[in-house]
């Protein structure tokens, strides 16, 4: 069995048998009702959380009622110099499966051969100290990436050439620009000098100008005969890169062949998007689905943020509510809290008789930067309690279409209008 | 072109060391102990100074409480000297398992980003901590000078002793930081056990006083805890307290060692699920 994979192995990058990895959740919370039953459990829960906490590192009881799989069964191989892009929703498994191939964490089954030195970019900038120069840390970066010294001695006027920062490169990198940082970091990664890469969305850092010089950047590794493995939600760069996709659901492999067929396989799946399963909310809720509209279309998770786009919150009352709180926490991908906003600004706090009710906000286009974000659905009963406080999210990406390298740092999009005079005429 | 092949498969129980990639890994953990000493003093206004600023600080408290208020006997030499020559190698101790034992926690975005051997995280300190050390000990000599004391000839065991220091803090740093990922009650604990540690250690007290109230079983006892071997050494060579304690040494080395390879067994069983858990 050995000897036979790797003999045929010869032509093959990747091997991937039969790989899995599931996860020990932990069990819900049990739910006290009396003073005294939450006192005694109070008592007794370093106990419990003892137990709780052991778990988390179980690898034996598969059956048991906290464990999810996050993968199943996947296999697939990768030829050399092949250049392969992974799609699948949130939680379809992609990020797991390029972590195992990483090495980060290992299959809980299944086995996977890598024939030649492995590099993977799963997030630009990881280890980047904000006290150190540019310098420093373009060494620290590429040998946590995994490069030995002298391969970053070799590479690195090139580095900071395409990252576009030698006048700063013996500055803190604290002091350097968002995007700086970012086109710093990226330069790092690209210029790995390894034989497969794993690259996890990595393509959606910095403006429009330094992105397209990135997969620019990516299409010349590509064509050097090098092995890629690509996951991305966004759809264009998958079909610009990849020659081959395969579409991940629930922890499979589902759908595997050319770009076009497995993106629009996946496409025409989004849009019937349930985002999540029903789940009941106290007594008195039950959240069915949550969809994403962009000039009356049902649109994927990535939206072009120059437009306004709708969310929907698709929900049943089941028994009569008064006060009822129902919004989102709408949240910047680095954890900033943007805003919280409740559908009682239009509805009020009256009363809501049960049936199916769908809730639709509108958020207004050229507000929110390029960038991803997450929708924290936010349910309560004012002055009472929380249904739901933000585990249900959404998360959706904004693209930009704005053609400049300029960098515009914060957390809103430039707002306001500017006027221009020159010697007290108006030039623009 | 030379290729290499990895295979990856599920990991169970326990785990033999990969010393081909951690050498192969070298220069990274060089630029994590780097990053660890260019780091620590940036934006403060007395930078290294701190490294002495700590231990005569805690000196100077420590003569007025234990050496003035208190009488603590300092096996005849100026109770502040008597401190300070303890302080140094403690305070290493201190600082360097500390940061050792959160190297994880205070890490995880890198645990769960990128693959390299874990066991760099809580390797680095026991190195980058090494300059405080050195800074702080220059002192040593200043308050000799001071006091009119000359160093004896043991001196040249101060080096088996400072390996010793570094072996305890790496081994019991070994075993917090794997603990810390899964049980980030190490994260609370760690501040109230260095000052337990301290007081379990003859930092404030002379280790004269073990074989007073405990005898020779007593010493052996204590000298499990390798930091008082290393401290009484250390006294020792620079102060002429007394002949080295060898017996102490020993029995503290053979614990340090089991320490450090238990540690490393230990920690690389737990290695697996540190991504999953962090």
């Amino acid at each position: 069995m050995n000897m036979s994979s790797n003999g045929q192995a010869a032509g093959k990058a990747i091997i991937v048998e039969g790989v899995g990895k599931q996860y020990h959740i932990g069990l819900k919370e049990d739910r006290h009702d009396t003073l005294l039953k939450s006192a005694g459990a109070w008592l007794a829960s370093p106990v419990r959380n003892l137990r709780q906490l052991r778990r988390l590192s179980a690898r034996d009881d598969d059956e048991a009622e906290d464990v999810i799989w996050a993968l199943r069964d996947v296999s697939f191989s990768v030829d050399r110099g092949e250049v392969v892009g992974i799609i699948g929703r949130n939680g379809a498994g992609k990020s797991t499966l390029l972590k195992i191939l990483s090495r980060i964490t290992p299959p809980a089954e299944g086995r996977v051969i890598l024939n030649g030195r492995v590099s993977s970019l799963l997030e630009v900038g990881t280890g980047f100290h904000p006290e150190l120069t540019g310098r420093e840390n373009v060494y620290l970066n590429g040998t946590i990436l995994g490069m030995r010294k002298t391969e970053v001695d070799r590479a690195f006027d090139e580095i900071v050439a395409f990252a576009e920062v030698e006048k700063f490169i013996d500055t803190p990198v604290k002091r350097y620009s968002s995007g700086m940082r970012m086109r710093l970091a990226f330069a790092v990664s690209a210029h790995l000098q390894s034989e497969i890469l794993l690259v996890d969305e990595v393509l959606a850092v910095g403006d429009a100008a330094f992105q397209e010089k990135c997969l620019t950047k990516m299409e010349g590794v590509t064509q050097i005969g090098r092995t890629v493995l690509l996951v991305s939600h966004n759809m264009q760069v998958v079909q610009r890169l990849c020659r081959r996709a395969l579409l991940l659901q629930k922890g499979r492999l589902v759908a595997e062949g050319a770009p076009a067929t497995i993106v629009g396989r996946y496409l025409s799946d989004a849009l019937a998007a349930t985002t999540l399963e029903p789940v009941e909310l106290g007594r008195q809720v039950r959240m069915n689905r949550l969809t994403v509209t962009q000039d009356g279309v049902p649109a994927g998770e990535f939206l072009d943020s120059e437009r306004p786009f709708e969310v929907h919150v698709h929900y049943d009352i089941l028994e009569p509510v008064r006060n009822l709180l129902l919004g989102f926490n709408v949240v910047a991908g680095d954890g900033i809290a943007l805003f919280r906003t409740y559908d009682m600004l239009t509805y009020g706090l009256g009363e809501r008789a049960p049936g199916a009710y769908e809730s639709v906000f509108q958020l207004p286009g050229k507000l929110l930067p390029a960038g991803h974000y997450f929708f924290e659905v936010v349910v309560g009963i004012h002055r009472l309690r929380w249904l739901s406080k933000g585990d249900i999210r959404l998360r959706l990406n904004l693209g930009g279409t704005r053609e400049t390298d300029v960098d515009f740092p914060g957390v809103m999009s430039p707002v306001g209008s500017w006027a221009v005079y020159h010697n007290g005429d108006r030039e623009h | 072109m030379k290729s290499e092949q990895i295979v990856i498969e599920p990991v169970r129980g326990w785990q033999v060391i990969n010393w081909r990639e951690l050498r192969d890994y070298r220069d990274l953990f060089r630029f994590l102990v780097d990053r660890d000493i260019k780091v620590l003093y940036k934006q403060t206004v007395l930078g290294f100074g701190w490294a002495i600023l700590r231990p005569v600080l805690s000196m100077v408290i420590f003569t007025i409480i234990f050496g003035n208020l208190a009488q603590v006997d300092s096996d005849g030499v100026p109770y502040a000297i008597f401190s300070y020559v303890a302080l140094v190698p403690w305070l290493y101790f201190s600082t360097a398992l500390s940061a050792s034992a959160l190297s994880l926690v205070n890490n995880t975005e890198m645990l769960t980003k990128i693959y390299f051997p874990r066991l760099t995280f809580p390797m680095t300190p026991v190195f980058s901590k090494l300059v405080d050390f050195a800074i702080s000990f220059v002192i040593v000599f200043v308050l000799m000078a001071w006091f009119r004391i000359m160093p004896t000839a043991r001196m040249i065991y101060l080096p088996l002793l400072i390996l010793l220091m570094m072996l305890t803090a790496a081994g019991m740093g070994l075993w917090f930081a794997a603990m810390s990922v899964q049980y980030r009650d190490v994260k609370h604990a760690m501040p109230f056990l260095t000052q337990i540690l301290m007081y379990a250690a003859p930092v404030v007290w002379a280790g004269s006083l073990i074989t007073e109230r405990f005898g020779q079983t007593g010493r052996i006892l204590f000298g499990l805890y390798p930091m008082v071997g290393v401290i009484e050494g250390f006294r020792s060579a620079l102060l002429d307290t007394g002949p080295m304690p060898w017996d102490m040494i020993a029995v503290g080395t053979i614990s340090a060692l089991v320490i450090f390879v238990t540690g490393l067994f230990y920690f690389k069983r737990m290695e697996a699920t540190f991504a999953d858990v962090a």
